[in-house]
């Protein structure tokens, strides 16, 4: 018995020590993408072309989200709201809860599945097929010709992800409530502009959402530059990166919210 | 050093953590020649390999390119002496995301600032040494095994090296590709004037096309020779290679306890 | 994929993405880029606010001329300073009266402002003398028993 607790506790020992090295090499990694990042800079068209890959192909599913979720929280609000008869506070119940909290974080949790995974399935079977290696020996760096793009596509990506679908979802609230359900038009917009600030919830989102964006490119980056190059090892850095932003993105959500509305309203 | 010797390897050694895989390994590769370098699965070829382009350091011993000791180079010097490398991945290692043009002229666009045009003529150029130049649209996953392996191979000759190793070249190819390929580097070898490793264990295919061979066992060189000194050889070693015979000095069954004690029926030995 | 159709695609995504941005500041978050920047700072003293919020607005004839910037409690007259950032096309007189009102009944509070007949104006660092509290809604529900009670 006393064998079996003994166990148990190395085991969460060697979990927590194994967890924290990772950390660790993860850091190590992220900063040398930051160092050499200047290829990537100079090359302007190297991260174009990963943002097509990132940006673009991530639209329909930003745009369609953003308008359903826009939508739900219309007909959610309304319903609620009616019962207390300030069913023309709806606009401002919409664009505040976009703004500052499911624009940025629905976004970047749909953006770590759908470009995050990719990136990462990319870079690690870029890896598992020797191209990395065959890179490395043809005299370029392939954390400078690979990674760097990949990861500063995904950064620009995020704000302007999470901005459309903001957008997307006043949209879809107006949609809902002004003309399926018939809340005066004037008053959404205006009760929505009187309530939302640009300082403390635009621009706070959007920061957020930069935030959110250097986490998913430097998890799904570092997770496909470590996989093992096999096809498991592939999968199953696929699977860390979706597994592992998602948490680093609400984790970071709780933080950056702490930080910034403290002491607002 | 002399002149015509392009690598020499001297007392070569290397471990891994403390399995040794290499163990005092000589060699000299001339210029112009294509050397064969064979030896059973897991007998440190492809380590050899990496320890010329310096990617792993040895523990002992050096190698020499062209005078330079690889592993005393710093970074930069180690980049600009692999422009001179090329490499052939055992399955060509294309840039899946590039298409056939763009893989062969990736060095070029990197290390050079060649105008777009002449890049292209390169390019053409290249791949028609391998016999594509009608599939450089083409993108890596419509090209066959074999022409992958072409493609990489005009790749590897891009910036025109003086050293190309080959890994496994052989390897899964059907017999017209494998012929292709067999000759094309014995050709390239001797057109542009470079040197040639080519690690294999494909006896037959490479005999033919080879200058010289080395043969390693066990982290060390078990024999060497032209192909018709190795065909004749009498070596035990050599002759079970060459002739693929299951058991000899290498044997069938990895060294372990009695067979009789792995089935616990008691070691009846006395 | 053609460079030329790449290069396109991304494009069109920036300034969709900007677009957002843009229409994210103005429309919706409605900043003013003209006059945002031309403000004058006034004050004033509130023996009770009631649930007055920073940010909320400051109106006259339900106008909005300003924002509440911040709200303090004083230590030396035990009563809330309210800071109000006003738009500087506005201007009031010395003697204006500031009272804290609702806006419908469970609505949110807000300062409405109602012009006095001085002519000197109120300007940057000035306060405001005549402040009248918020409505709290114990406090009247106990006046009108206690007034109905004394009938």
């Amino acid at each position: 018995m006393s064998k079996y607790i003994v166990s148990v506790i190395q085991n969460i020992g060697h979990r927590v020590i194994e967890s924290i090295w990772r950390l660790g090499v993860g850091s190590r990694f992220f900063l040398l993408v930051l160092l050499k990042s200047g290829t990537s800079l100079r090359r302007f068209n190297l991260v174009i072309r990963e943002l097509y890959f990132t940006g673009v192909l991530s639209l329909i599913i930003i745009v369609v989200s953003g308008l359903f979720v826009g939508m739900v929280l219309g007909l959610q609000g309304y319903e609620t709201l009616q019962k207390y008869g300030s069913e023309s506070a709806v606009g401002t119940l919409v664009a505040l809860s976009l703004v500052r909290e499911l624009g940025p974080v629905v976004a970047a949790l749909l953006f770590a599945s759908r470009a995050g995974s990719a990136i990462t399935a990319e870079i690690g079977l870029m890896k598992a097929t020797e191209q990395l290696a065959a890179m490395g020996l043809m005299a370029v760096d392939p954390v400078a010709r690979v990674v760097a793009p990949r990861f500063w596509a995904g950064v620009i990506s995020m704000p302007l992800l999470a901005a459309i679908f903001s957008v997307m979802g006043v949209l879809g609230g107006y949609l809902v409530t002004v003309v399926f359900i018939g809340v005066d038009q004037g008053t959404y917009w205006s009760q929505m502009q009187s309530a939302v600030d640009f300082r403390f919830d635009i621009l706070n989102g959007f920061i957020k959402s930069c935030f959110f964006g250097v986490a998913i490119a430097a998890i799904a980056v570092f997770e496909g530059y470590d996989a093992p190059p096999t096809a498991e090892g592939v999968s199953g850095a696929t699977t860390r990166t979706v597994v592992t932003s998602s948490l680093a993105i609400l984790g970071l959500d709780f933080i950056l919210t702490a930080f910034m509305f403290r002491g607002v309203s | 050093m002399s002149s015509e010797n392009l690598i020499e390897i001297n007392d070569l050694n290397f471990s891994y953590n403390t399995r040794a895989i290499l163990k005092g390994v000589h060699m000299t590769m001339p210029r112009g020649k294509v050397i064969s370098i064979m030896g059973g699965s897991g007998s440190g070829k492809t380590t050899l390999l990496r320890l010329i382009s310096g990617e792993i350091r040895p523990s002992a011993g050096y190698v020499k390119f062209s005078g330079d000791v690889v592993h005393e180079l710093s970074r930069d010097k180690l980049f600009k002496l692999r422009r001179k490398m090329g490499m052939l991945f055992q399955f060509g290692a294309l840039f899946t995301d590039l298409s056939v043009f763009d893989n062969v002229a990736f060095q070029m666009r990197e290390h050079t600032d060649l105008p777009e045009s002449m890049i292209r003529d390169l390019v053409l150029m290249k791949l028609d040494a391998v016999g594509l130049r009608g599939a450089h649209h083409l993108m890596p996953n419509e090209l066959s095994g074999g022409m992958a392996r072409r493609v990489a191979l005009a790749r590897s000759i891009a910036l025109d090296p003086s050293l190309i190793m080959y890994d496994e070249p052989f390897t899964g190819l059907d017999p017209i590709s494998l012929s292709v390929i067999g000759n094309l580097i014995r050709r390239l070898t001797d057109t542009l004037g470079m040197t040639s490793i080519v690690v294999t264990h494909d006896v037959q295919k490479s005999l033919k096309i080879v200058d010289y061979v080395y043969f390693i066992a066990d982290g060390v060189i078990a024999a060497e020779g032209t192909p018709k000194e190795v065909m004749e050889s009498t070596a035990p070693f050599v002759h079970q290679f060459i002739h693929g015979e299951e058991d000899g000095p290498v044997p069938f069954h990895y060294s372990g306890q009695s067979y009789r004690q792995d089935l616990d029926l008691g070691d009846t030995r006395v | 994929m053609q460079r030329t159709t790449l290069d396109l695609w991304v494009g069109i995504f920036v300034i969709i993405g900007i677009a957002a941005l843009m229409i994210l500041s103005l429309k919706v978050g409605n900043l003013n880029l003209s006059g945002s920047t031309q403000s004058y700072v006034i004050t004033g003293n509130f023996e009770n606010i009631g649930g007055l919020k920073v940010r909320a607005p400051v109106k006259s004839a339900g106008v909005v001329v300003g924002r509440v910037t911040n709200i303090q409690f004083s230590t030396q007259t035990y009563d809330a300073i309210v800071t109000m950032d006003m738009d500087s096309r506005f201007l009031f007189p010395k003697d204006t009266f500031a009272s804290i009102l609702t806006s419908g009944l469970l609505g949110e509070q807000y300062i409405g402002l109602s012009a006095g007949g001085e002519g000197v104006m109120l300007k940057e660092g000035d306060k405001i003398m005549k402040t009248n509290s918020a409505m709290v809604l114990e406090e009247l529900i106990g006046r009108f028993l206690f007034d109905k009670a004394s009938e």
